[in-house]
């Protein structure tokens, strides 16, 4: 399989405290001393690849940088550090705010968490769908209408709906126009930030179900992001585990939920509530996670919470190494 | 047989709106007996808040019950003067809502938040209260209380918050919690740890609980016993492992086959057809799911069939699964 998108030691830091905003740096520049300011460590040196076609998850719990990962690499945010590769091309070195007007742009589409909130409230969804397509694709008239018609039949929203504004649209059908959104440009990969947590079950599951058709039929690789285990074990090929902005184990997603190899996963897996319980005791986390600003760089960021913390994980970081063919862990004792 | 903490018999509520009448609860039953959790369990829409608000009296302007009793050991809450009312909020029931920070007063540091009820509810002098808050804080598994106690809403993370919430509604001991969709937005890991203090507390004090939320694993998970609602009206009533197994209303069979928990892959997976009922229609069926229904058959056009008292499995249909 090809790599689609290939990222690389990528780093995203922000600045924090006092001191970080436009007059603490105003201040900073004049008194000309180039004083260390506490960063956060949002994303810190990730590597992975999406193959071309593939569906990969990415889950960790909210504060990780799930987030952030996904602005960075969607261009909009830029990169403290890292390579991020579109096929051939190199998008880290394009600002963000050029990437906007760049014809890659529309290669890389993303999906919000919630379409209500997501879309412009004095937008139909005719006009949701058509904005893409007139900035990216500079569409007009009966080629931009017929577009837009093609890309709402593909997520099986009924023509007549198009006149009608979020509000007056049900959440399913908001989250159609969402996804209509972003497929109308054809792109290759298609980000999903969590697009059926605000939809009940019945609702869920036709949208998890358009959402592999989709694929299937316009040829597009997914990073699906969630925290919802269960869906993500259904969609996803292969999944990623984040822990306080590092990946700490990945692999095929049924085998990772399987078999966790991390501590973290472990516990993450054991608190997905089943439908039949079997009622034996299971694996809890305590305390809250380790800070994200300036965390020392000899210690595990799982240490602390950990089940098996020892000596070994406050003395050196566990990089993330490959454990058989496709699984790799970061942790001292997987 | 025991008096049971709270039954609610026959509740229907309805809100006046600009566009009509929403009879957003119709003739809904259930009771809890002491120290056990029921879940009421349904989609966006389907009333178990609704039920919730209406028991605590804290419903909104426009909505008023029509019918039905809640009982509250010898107390009917529907009938309660707010005197009364502000006496048993928070000392015999208390709730949890479904976002900490919003609920929370966000200029009010959290232990003061905690004294408050307490000076109110829980039989303690001004004095003591600071003091009890931060234990309380400690019970709620909070570390470093005394430091937390100071610290306002915005300054904790979701699962904190949720605890200090927990907190409040557990200061004054009470007899019954409900708690609506308490790990909504919240992380896997901190909802099992969020529930299993719950359930603990809920133990310790020997309170019975009602546990609002949309996810049926999670609800099978804590709950011994399992209301299902539909459009306003609760279409099964059963103990929890009765109910997955064996399922007898067609739309509580379509919601366990529409969790993504108990399919093997996508494709078996089954989405329910249809959707609510508009609950501002005059000729709404008396099955309000017979519209969706893939077993309708002719008498389902009578008036629901009644309950059967006492019966542990209810459910709410002229042609229910066998």
């Amino acid at each position: 399989m090809t790599a689609l998108l290939d990222i690389a030691e990528l780093t995203k830091r922000f600045p924090v405290g006092k001191a970080a905003g436009p007059l603490g740096r105003l201040r900073l520049r004049r008194a000309g001393t180039p004083e260390h300011l506490p960063h956060v460590y949002a994303v810190d040196d990730v590597s992975f690849a999406i193959g071309k076609g593939e569906t990969v998850g990415l889950v960790g719990e909210s504060g990780c940088g799930k987030s952030t990962l996904v602005r960075v690499l969607t261009r909009l945010l830029d990169p403290t550090s890292g390579i991020i590769r579109l096929g051939p091309r190199e998008l880290s070195l394009t600002e963000a705010r050029r990437f906007a007007h760049d014809p890659d742009r529309a290669r890389i589409q993303m999906v919000f968490q919630d379409a209500g909130d997501s879309i412009n409230p004095r937008f139909t969804a005719f006009d949701a769908i058509a904005d893409p397509l007139r900035q990216l694709k500079r569409l007009g008239g009966k080629a931009l209408a017929a577009k837009v018609e093609w890309a709402a039949e593909q997520c099986g929203l009924p023509l007549p709906l198009l006149t009608r504004y979020p509000h007056q649209l049900s959440g399913g059908q908001r989250a159609r126009v969402g996804i209509a959104r972003a497929v109308g440009v054809e792109p290759d990969l298609l980000v999903l930030d969590e697009p059926t947590a605000a939809l009940d079950v019945s609702v869920q599951v036709v949208i998890l179900q358009l959402l592999r058709r989709l694929k299937a039929e316009l040829g597009m690789s997914y990073l699906f992001v969630s925290h919802d285990l269960s869906v993500v074990r259904l969609l996803c090929d292969r999944v990623l585990v984040m822990y306080l902005g590092r990946i700490v184990e990945s692999g095929p997603a049924r085998a990772v939920f399987d078999s966790p190899l991390h501590p973290y996963t472990q516990a993450l897996v054991a608190a997905v509530p089943r439908l039949e319980d079997d009622g034996r005791a299971r694996l809890r986390l305590t305390g809250e996670p380790r800070s994200p600003i300036d965390p020392d760089p000899n210690v595990c960021r799982f240490y602390g919470r950990c089940p098996r913390g020892a000596d070994a994980c406050k003395a050196s970081m566990p990089v993330l190494r490959k454990l058989g063919a496709e699984r790799e862990v970061a942790c001292h004792f997987a | 047989m025991t008096v049971p903490a709270l039954a609610v018999e026959n509740l229907s509520v309805e809100f006046r709106t600009r566009s009509g009448i929403v009879r957003a609860l119709e003739n809904v039953s259930f009771a809890v007996d002491k120290g056990e959790t029921v879940a009421l369990v349904g989609e966006s829409g389907s009333g178990k808040s609704v039920t919730a608000y209406a028991v605590m009296g804290i419903l909104d302007a426009a909505g008023r019950v029509t019918a039905g009793r809640a009982m509250l050991g010898g107390l009917d809450l529907l009938a309660a003067t707010p005197q009364q009312l502000a006496d048993v909020r928070g000392r015999e029931i208390s709730m949890i809502f479904q976002n900490p920070r919003t609920a929370l007063n966000p200029i009010r540091a959290v232990g003061r938040q905690i004294a408050d009820v307490l000076i109110r509810h829980g039989n303690v002098t001004r004095a003591e209260a600071p003091a009890r808050a931060v234990d309380l804080l400690r019970t709620v598994g909070i570390t470093d209380p005394a430091r937390r106690a100071k610290a306002y809403p915005f300054e904790m993370s979701g699962g904190m918050c949720q605890r200090v919430m927990i907190a409040i509604a557990l200061a004054a001991r009470p007899s019954l919690l409900i708690a609506d969709e308490p790990t909504t937005g919240l992380d896997v890991t901190t909802q099992a740890v969020i529930m299993d203090l719950i359930n603990e507390l809920a133990a310790e004090i020997g309170m019975a609980t009602i546990f609002i939320t949309h996810d049926l694993a999670l609800a099978g998970q804590r709950a011994r016993r399992i209301v299902v609602m539909h459009a306003g009206h609760v279409v099964e009533n059963a103990p929890t492992r009765e109910l997955f197994r064996h399922p007898r209303h067609p739309y509580t069979a379509e919601l366990i086959a529409a969790t993504p928990d108990s399919a093997a892959s996508l494709d078996d997976l089954a989405s329910i057809p249809g959707t609510l009922p508009d609950l501002r229609r005059t000729d709404l069926p008396p099955c309000r799911y017979s519209e969706r229904c893939p077993r309708k058959i002719a008498t389902c056009d009578q008036p629901l069939p009644a309950a059967a008292l006492g019966s542990p499995h209810v459910v709410a249909c002229w042609n229910p699964l066998t």
